[in-house]
């Protein structure tokens, strides 16, 4: 961090000015000039919290996807369809046991043996080949796709969201002042903030797993040079399928948070592709921290944008990310 | 992997078009007379889209087949491409056209879909290999999300309709016969060109920069700028395919650009082979087949109908598996069947 300052003190100094402006909007109570500007507050303030909410589902994906990737040097492209799968099966056991949280286990377990059979049966047989590799992913997705909508359908499918976590919960934020001087307090969605909060706990425990622990150890030694980990001794082949089956685990469970924050149709699975692929593009292969930033601006951005201009908000995004390629090709936080 | 086996000597190579042969006369001959004895529906549905979707997938046979970059955004370039013909020429979508003629729509429509194409290549070549793939494709999906979204420029949802098409000398070009004429010789073209390139110096360069780019950068070669002439290159042959495409279907929407289409293209270069520019075509020919029959077939054998990307994706997936090189690849391997082991391209040992 200080090394960064150090070596780029302007950038640094516009990046500080920026949070510091962005933080002066959520907590400031904006004075008419600006409301008038650019509209109210409420807004304002829904759309951030929405973009940074939908950034821990995007990091939810992402991180697996990086995780893969840094690992293996294999660009899941299935990775869409395994979202898409997670969210169908937590639909059917929620509606099936009535239990949110026994969905989030079932689609854990049976999206990561899809990602174990997918290793032991695919990639396994062609590693080193990553286009080739990269092709089967796409293969696969279509064929997911295929299945999927014969099981399933068409149709829009809503995770049913459990009682304690239904309504809405009173943030610290004041959207408005009431002219008799009472200050009117943001409400917000109790389950996009406890879904939030889950994310970082899992991104915290990933990260603290992969830097604090034997098998973390293992795997960012495999990230950089797996040859010379097979040569040490390190059962290459079972770190590889544990950690696909993990981050397929984590598209799964993403899948029944995405059907519980938005709906879970055919194509989402491609939307959530293209988010993962500009999160790691922006954030940096196989980082996932980089994952972390990566979905928040990809987050911000698409809600932001989509509130501010309407009928150009993936732009937005997009823009984004040509900037960062322009900039930055190996993203902004590289593993390497 | 190398998508194409690098050739041991420039000797090795097939000769690009053998007159002596009697195969590409049969072809030419058979495409000229086929108006004779097919109906219009075989002629246009069948082999006019053969012809557009084969020109669309040899850009990327040139991408990938030439210069190792596998870009899943050659259908967005000719999609572009349509759009700015649609744009600029006069259709029925009153609020998006600037009802210019033809003749003019059409080489402004090239020239921005290159354009196009080639700041997406510039951006791709940025990164190294596989990122290619994903870049190429974030670029698609955010086209199509965009077409979807923006009413002003591209009418959203539903797309522009009623395009108008060219009509000169006296002859409706849309008109079944003359449209299959029309594509034939554009696509014809269009082959000879990317064939010609291939072994121009400009394309032994690119083949260079794709086996072994450090050691062409040594050399001298500017590889960035060999990659991204050919982007521009490849984007101008799919905006080509685009606007046929635009013409033949007299409407665009988000659809024809959406992330599934420009998977298909990635899949008919890839089944018919990037080896040689013919690849596509008979790539385009299994699937335009597959995609019109696969119905009545799959529920001749029982199967519900609507499997249909079912059975694209498990194909895909064989060809993907068992022959890196496509339908081209398995037919040689067949072909050398007797000769002995080493003269076999050894593109198939693995699986």
């Amino acid at each position: 961090m200080s090394r960064f300052i150090e070596r780029y003190p302007f950038w640094s100094l516009l990046i500080l000015i920026a949070i510091a402006f962005a933080l002066w909007l959520v907590f400031a109570t904006w004075p008419p000039g600006l409301e008038q500007a650019i509209g109210r507050k409420k807004v304002f303030l829904n759309a951030f919290f929405n973009g940074i909410t939908l950034g821990g589902l995007y990091f939810l994906v992402a991180s697996g996807f990086t995780l893969i990737f840094g690992l293996m040097r294999n660009v899941n492209l299935a990775h869409g369809s395994l979202y898409l799968f997670g969210g169908y099966l937590g639909y059917a056991v929620s509606n099936w046991t009535g239990s949110w949280l026994l969905s989030f286990i079932v689609a854990f377990v049976v999206v990561a043996g899809v990602g174990v059979l997918m290793q032991l049966l695919v990639f396994r047989h062609m590693e080193g080949q990553d286009i080739r590799q990269t092709m089967v992913t796409l293969g696969l997705s279509i064929v997911f796709a295929d299945l999927m909508l014969w099981v399933w359908g068409g149709d829009f499918y809503q995770v049913a969201t459990p009682a304690w976590l239904v309504g809405p919960v009173q943030l610290p934020f004041v959207t408005a002042v009431k002219s008799s001087g009472e200050a009117v307090y943001l409400l917000y969605p109790k389950v996009r903030l406890v879904i939030f909060a889950a994310s970082v706990v899992i991104g915290v425990a990933m990260w603290l797993a992969l830097n604090r622990t034997r098998i973390g150890m293992i795997v960012r030694a495999g990230v950089d040079d797996r040859d010379i980990l097979a040569a040490m001794g390190v059962r290459i082949q079972i770190v590889f399928v544990v950690v696909f089956a993990f981050g397929a685990g984590l598209a799964g469970v993403a899948g029944v948070v995405g059907g519980t924050f938005q709906s879970i149709a055919p194509g989402e699975d491609i939307r959530f592709l293209l988010d993962s692929l500009v999160v790691v593009i922006l954030g940096g292969m196989g980082s996932i921290p980089g994952a972390a930033l990566g979905a928040v601006i990809v987050g911000l951005s698409e809600q932001l944008g989509a509130v501010y201009i309407p009928s150009y908000a993936i732009v937005l995004t997009f823009l984004i990310m040509v900037l960062v390629l322009a900039v930055r090709p190996q993203g902004l936080i590289a593993a390497r | 992997m190398a998508l194409v086996q690098p050739r041991q000597s420039a000797r090795e190579r097939p000769a690009a078009f053998d007159l002596g042969h009697p195969a590409p006369w049969i072809v030419a001959i058979v495409a000229l007379l086929l108006p004779l004895v097919s109906n219009s529906f075989f002629l246009s549905e069948i082999f006019g889209q053969t012809l557009i979707l084969g020109v669309i997938a040899l850009s990327l046979m040139f991408l990938a087949g030439c210069g190792g970059m596998v870009s899943l955004m050659q259908l967005t370039v000719a999609g572009f491409a349509g759009y700015m013909y649609a744009i600029f020429g006069v259709t029925g979508t009153h609020s998006v056209s600037l009802g210019w003629h033809w003749w003019l729509a059409t080489p402004i429509a090239l020239i921005l879909a290159t354009l196009f194409g080639t700041v997406g290549g510039a951006l791709a070549v940025r990164t190294e290999g596989i990122y290619t793939i994903m870049i190429t494709l974030a670029i698609g999906a955010a086209f199509y999300y965009f077409t979807n979204q923006n009413y002003a420029i591209f009418n959203g949802h539903t797309g522009i309709n009623t395009i108008s098409t060219p009509a000169f000398w006296g002859i409706d070009w849309r008109a079944s016969l003359p449209f299959y004429y029309l594509t034939l010789v554009v696509a014809a073209l269009c082959y000879f060109w990317v064939d010609y390139l291939i072994r121009a110096p400009f394309g032994l360069a690119l083949q260079g920069v794709r086996d072994n780019p450090r050691r062409m950068a040594a050399l001298g070669f500017h590889v960035n700028a060999h990659r991204v002439a050919a982007y521009a290159f490849a984007a101008f042959i799919a905006a080509i395919g685009g606007i046929l495409q635009v013409w033949n279907y007299k409407q665009i929407s988000p659809g024809s650009v959406s992330v599934d289409s420009a998977i298909n293209v990635l899949i008919v270069a890839f089944v018919g082979g990037v080896g040689r520019p013919i690849g596509p075509f008979i790539g385009a020919f299994i699937f335009v087949l597959l995609r019109t029959f696969a119905l009545d077939f799959l529920r001749e054998i029982g199967l519900d109908g609507n499997r249909f990307r079912l059975l694209i994706g498990l194909g895909f997936l064989v060809i993907v598996f068992w022959s890196p090189d496509g339908v081209i690849g398995l037919w040689e391997r067949w072909r050398r069947r007797g000769a002995p082991a080493s003269a076999r391209p050894a593109g198939g040992a693995h699986g």
